[in-house]
């Protein structure tokens, strides 16, 4: 049973293996694409990066993008390409400007506020009196 | 000391106050990046006459409203009144992008349902609706006399958002 296990989990690696097999001949353009890809978000399902999605919209993305690199566009470019058309939030790391400042700042803010509270109570605490421990 | 008994309070209100924005706020809309920018470039066949092609610049000098559409959306269908309303107040011609579409089915829906369009372009690859920043459709944008986008509208149109938005911007961008 194991043996007959270890066989059927060989045969489904190698089939998802076959599955994602790059679209194109060029196995380093296709690096390029899903790293890219990775950096995207699918507008369509927006929890999702492009190289996850299968969306339509995403697929159009994706070969836009091959596209865009063989033209010999660089990374810069092609991201450049999708913020003119879809806005900051294609990006999964948004750049640093004054409506997203909010968003990077925010966890220190609340962490300082935190270790501010932290420290405010700790202080006021009375120490605890000699008789207690014992 | 007695305050101290509200800090809980407080800070449930503060939480709630911050979930009653998110809740009422639409992760689907998006600002879009194109307003207050050129309207993107496109030579594109007409759905109607293949062989002939339509440029932007043809409609420079006129403010328009251009709705992009399929057969295939379900959710266009919803707003097809409300489009054919715009269209028929006569504001500003209405140009339809036939966005990813067979050119027999997005005939034939316009045969069924009504032909709001002054004129209807042809997307086969859906080329222009990437340079449009399309993603949820349907899809309307405003474009003024220099070819600038003034407004975008994803999701249907209503005659709410034809009456109130649509049609006073048109007024206001042709008086300018």
């Amino acid at each position: 049973m194991p043996r007959f296990f270890l066989v059927f989990l060989s045969v489904m690696t190698a089939f998802s293996a076959f599955a994602a097999s790059p679209v194109s001949e060029n196995p380093d353009l296709e690096k390029r694409v899903m790293a890219l890809a990775e950096e995207l978000r699918c507008l369509v399902c927006q929890n999702q990066t492009l190289a996850d999605s299968h969306a339509a919209l995403a697929i159009d993305l994706k070969n836009r993008i091959r596209e865009l690199l063989r033209e010999g566009k660089t990374e810069r470019e092609v991201l450049d390409f999708m913020v003119q058309r879809y806005g900051d939030f294609v990006l999964y790391r948004p750049p640093l400007r004054a409506t997203t400042a909010l968003l990077w700042a925010g966890p220190f803010i609340l962490l300082a506020l935190g270790v501010t509270g932290l420290i405010v109570w700790l202080r006021k605490r009375k120490p605890p009196e000699a008789g207690v421990i014992q | 000391m007695n305050r101290r008994r509200f800090i809980p309070l407080a800070l449930f209100g503060v939480t709630a106050a911050f979930l009653a924005v998110g809740l009422t706020l639409d992760p689907r809309e998006l600002p879009s990046p194109l307003i207050g920018k050129r309207a993107p470039a496109f030579a594109l066949p007409l759905l109607h006459q293949p062989d002939k092609v339509f440029s932007h610049d043809e409609m420079l000098g006129t403010v328009w409203v251009l709705n992009v559409w399929a057969s295939w959306c379900v959710s266009c269908r919803e707003e097809h009144a409300a489009l054919t309303a715009l269209a028929r107040a006569g504001g500003a011609p209405v140009v339809g992008l036939n966005y990813k579409d067979e050119a027999e089915q997005a005939l034939a829906w316009l045969g069924r349902f009504g032909d709001p369009y002054a004129l209807s372009l042809y997307d086969r690859e859906g080329r222009l609706g990437m340079d449009y920043g399309v993603y949820g459709m349907p899809e309307t944008f405003v474009i003024d006399r220099k070819g600038v986008v003034r407004y975008k509208r994803v999701g249907i149109l209503t005659p709410e958002i034809v009456r109130e938005r649509i049609l006073p911007l048109v007024k206001e961008l042709q008086r300018a």
